[in-house]
């Protein structure tokens, strides 16, 4: 049988799916011993456990200083400002680019302006958040936004173009008028859509939020580990990238299951057409 | 005065001329059925008379007034897909027409004047034939139910006229033979006005009162571009499909538009 018509039965395909992950735990563990046995006090390839009495530490005992339990502190302080960011950025997106994809008036008026600002590269403007807005929690936000704003603007309208103008016609000949067309046709086809573009728009908002949170802040993910930087404190840096890796892919897995829970036309429709998710 | 009166209507779209000279009268109650070879404008005639084109020259008058230059609840159409909202359900498709209605401002309906409207709805589903499916959302229905559900939803506006565009051209020919009876018996029951565009000669002529064909009468070899279409054909059908006279027409029609088809193909 020729390689392209081989499929992995469901066990096997888990299997093969889980093997790099082992490898690579296997290869760091290793390294690790090697390292460990020449120096004792190597602080590049910290053993397994040495990070779990670290995290233990971070997660389990209040911090001496502040009293808090700072791996929590940390994960609410950056859970609360991504989500922030990305909430108001997907109602702006949302808002603007419907009625820009629907409405060729503002179309023509607020298009050009939203592909100038998507091309602004948003670091470059940090230090003027930082003056306007001061180095509080807002900075960080806005940052955010405007790093994925334009980008959902955009795609929400493309998405709203998209839709068939038979649909439009349609609903004129059933008598509808402008408002009710964007709220009964228009909308809710367009929030499935949404939920996908938030979903691809999320890693650059993770990005922009530890870049803000590396800067300037007193907590959060980002801080912790640019502050433990300074000491090489390994045993703290990667299980902290490994957990905002999980929440990346739990938020992603959750953005995705509430989409097929609520829209499940949207889903099959796509199926249809031949995409993936 | 006709119940559509069509005045020397021409359409360009830039330099080249799709139709030409286009007068007829239609009276209230007809089904016309358009044919011709691809590219001799029928649609275009159709979206004129949808309002979504407007005629270059002269206009079409719809019981006195001229048409509007947007889509209104004076004409329903069909169009042989994406007719339906794909995020409702067969009852919420039909729906929508009355909360539209209705409710300006929320465009949707709640407790007794909903219930009042579903009474309406589903009467029409029962007529179509898709009270077993109801609840279900397009994406689960065939194609025929899917343009049984298109012809339902244009119905419950009330159209003066019905358009349709093609709207069995994707159908498996038994289910569009049904969708023929359906269609025949909706108009004969709701004596609806119906324009309906066909690539189907056959349908055109057992589903029609009236048949049209578009055609270039003038050519220039050099330029075929150079002219439009007319209506070269205006037949009134008659219920006996036997009639040996209409077999007769319907070879001449078949023949003049394997010419044109080719010639469609050199340009």
């Amino acid at each position: 049988m020729r390689l392209i018509n081989r499929h992995p039965s469901r066990p096997l395909k888990w299997l093969l799916g889980f093997l790099p992950f082992v490898i690579i735990v296997m290869v760091y563990i290793g390294a690790s011993h090697q390292r460990l046995a020449e120096n004792p006090n190597d602080k590049l390839l910290p053993g397994i456990s040495k990070m779990v009495t670290s995290m233990e530490r971070l997660a389990f005992e209040p911090s001496k200083r502040s009293g808090d339990y700072l791996f929590w502190q940390d994960t609410l302080s950056s859970l609360q400002r991504l989500a922030m960011g990305v909430g108001i950025s997907a109602l702006i997106g949302l808002v603007i680019g419907l009625i820009n994809g629907a409405i060729p008036l503002v179309r023509a008026n607020l298009s050009p302006l939203i592909t100038a600002i998507a091309l602004v590269p948003p670091m470059a403007i940090l230090p003027i958040l930082f003056i306007i807005f001061g180095l509080g929690e807002v900075s960080k936000v806005v940052l955010i936004i405007i790093g994925i704003a334009p980008f959902i603007i955009r795609d929400m309208q493309a998405r709203t173009l998209e839709i068939p103008a038979e649909q439009l016609i349609k609903a004129q000949t059933l008598t509808a008028n402008t408002w009710q067309i964007l709220l009964r046709v228009l909308l809710p086809q367009i929030l499935p859509r949404l939920l996908d573009t938030v979903r691809l728009s999320l890693g650059a908002a993770w990005i922009f939020l530890i870049a803000a949170e590396a800067i300037a802040a007193t907590d959060g993910l980002g801080y912790r580990i640019f502050l433990v930087r300074r000491y090489l404190s390994m045993d703290v840096i990667l299980p902290y990238v490994v957990w905002i890796t999980f929440l990346a892919f739990l938020i992603d897995w959750l953005l995705r299951i509430i989409s097929q829970r609520l829209y499940p036309w949207y889903h099959s429709q796509k199926a249809v057409q031949g995409q993936t998710t | 005065m006709s119940f559509i009166t069509i005045h020397n209507v021409w359409k360009n779209y830039g330099q080249t001329p799709v139709l030409e000279n286009i007068h007829k009268e239609v009276e209230q109650g007809s089904f016309i059925t358009l044919v011709g070879a691809s590219g001799c404008g029928k649609s275009t005639f159709l979206k004129m008379l949808l309002g979504i084109e407007k005629p270059s020259k002269g206009n079409i008058i719809l019981e006195d007034e001229p048409l509007k230059a947007e889509p209104d609840g004076e004409r329903g159409i069909v169009f042989q897909r994406y007719s339906v909202f794909p995020h409702l359900t067969v009852q919420e498709n039909i729906l929508i027409a009355l909360e539209f209605q209705k409710k300006p401002l929320i465009a949707r309906m709640f407790g007794s004047s909903k219930q009042q409207a579903l009474q309406k709805v589903n009467a029409l589903i029962e007529r179509v034939g898709l009270t077993h499916a109801m609840n279900h959302y397009p994406h689960e229905l065939s194609g025929g139910m899917q343009q049984r559900l298109a012809i339902a939803q244009a119905l419950i506006a009330n159209p003066k006229v019905l358009l349709l565009d093609e709207p069995f051209g994707a159908l498996d020919p038994g289910i569009r033979n049904d969708m023929h009876e359906l269609v025949k018996e909706l108009w004969q029951q709701d004596q609806l006005t119906i324009f309906m565009v066909t690539h189907d000669l056959k349908e055109a002529f057992s589903l029609g009162s009236r048949l049209w064909v578009f055609d270039k009468v003038r050519h220039d070899p050099h330029a075929p571009q150079n002219y439009g279409s007319q209506i070269t054909y205006d037949l009134e059908l008659s219920t006996d499909v036997d009639d040996s006279e209409q077999i007769a027409i319907a070879e001449e029609i078949k023949s003049t538009l394997h010419i044109d088809q080719s010639e469609a193909v050199i340009a």
